[in-house]
């Protein structure tokens, strides 16, 4: 069942893939293409990368892709092709620049206030657990006073009924 | 007001920064991409034009004047849809636009132009559309302001229109463009 589910899974993945008939000479190219062709992001269709799209410039695009890593250009080289014409849109991976610190650092910096945050507070409720406030103080003893009397008056009530 | 009452007002101060940040980037359209080349050269070509399969001619063609930069072909509709706006523009305005037929059939580009009217300079057949992935085409039509010294300064993705060319020309009057009237 587990590899059938599997196995249903991987067909899957296949009907959304645009089909090319791209030759390659070796394994290691076609893992090149392969892994260049998810990571760039087609122009026109927004959302899909050059494997998952039909439309003719991402057709183009996975020929240049081609023509470019057999005369064994490097995944670098690649990349910075596209960006020279289709700007960092194109990488849905995108480059660590000045205008994209937000997009790299911004979370770690929001889980560091969430942490921060999370501190400050644990740190006021176990103040206020050890030091209660004078007025906690007065409540609780008041609390303990009137209990203590209301089970003498029980244990009087019901001492003497028993005996 | 104590510490810990300050500290309640963050989220209404996150919630009015974020509200001013949507709806700043709520009118943007997602489909126009900012061009890579702007305020960069020409891509360097060499193609022949379409009324001349022998004419070849390289970026140079470009300079010495600020011109539109229009791609087109004849399987896109928008293209046909903003041709007679092209047509206005060139002889009202006397705009110089130089057509890029791309990944097109030189008869077809031939037989377009015959029958609605040429309002290109000059058109450059590119059938394999390799300029037009040097200049980071990604769908017909596109307009470029190409100043004189053929460096790229403006891109418009879609359709040229009355509403577009105001934008366009104002772009064009500040690179030194003027109007001629033919």
């Amino acid at each position: 069942m587990k590899w059938f589910t599997i196995v249903l899974v991987l067909l899957s993945f296949s009907v959304f893939a645009a089909i090319d008939t791209f030759e390659f000479s070796s394994d290691s190219e076609r893992q090149m293409f392969r892994q260049l062709s998810e990571e760039l992001r087609c122009p026109k269709c927004q959302n899909q990368n050059l494997a998952g799209s039909n439309s003719a410039i991402a057709l183009d695009l996975r020929r240049e892709l081609h023509r470019m890593v057999l005369s064994g250009q490097s995944t670098v080289q690649i990349k910075t092709f596209m960006v020279d014409r289709y700007g960092e849109f194109v990488l849905y991976k995108p480059s660590v620049n000045s205008s994209t610190y937000m997009l790299w650092y911004g979370p770690f910096a929001l889980l560091f206030i969430g942490f921060f945050v999370v501190f400050m507070m644990s740190r006021k409720t176990s103040v206020s657990a050890e030091k209660p406030t004078d007025n906690e103080v007065v409540n609780k003893s008041a609390k303990h006073e009137e209990t203590t009397s209301h089970r003498q008056k029980m244990h009087d009530l019901l001492g003497s009924k028993n005996d | 007001m104590s510490m810990r009452r300050v500290l309640l007002f963050i989220p209404l101060v996150i919630c009015i920064v974020l509200g001013f940040l949507f709806a700043k980037g709520l009118p943007l359209n997602p489909t126009e991409l900012p061009s890579a080349k702007i305020g960069k050269p020409f891509p360097a070509f060499s193609l022949a034009t379409i009324r001349n399969a022998n004419e070849v001619l390289t970026e140079a063609s470009l300079k010495g004047e600020v011109r539109l930069v229009n791609v087109w072909a004849t399987w896109c509709p928008t293209c046909k849809q903003e041709h007679s706006f092209l047509n206005k523009l060139a002889q009202a305005e006397g705009v110089e636009i130089i057509g890029i037929n791309y990944k097109d059939q030189r008869n077809k580009a031939s037989e377009w132009l015959k029958r609605y009217r040429d309002p290109y300079v000059f058109n450059l057949y590119d059938e394999q559309g390799s300029l037009g992935l040097d200049l980071g085409v990604y769908g017909a039509p596109e307009t470029y302001i190409v100043d004189a010294q053929a460096i790229i300064r403006y891109r418009h993705v879609g359709e040229v229109n009355a509403r577009v060319w105001v934008e366009l020309k104002a772009k064009m009057l500040a690179l030194g463009w003027s109007p001629k009237k033919s």
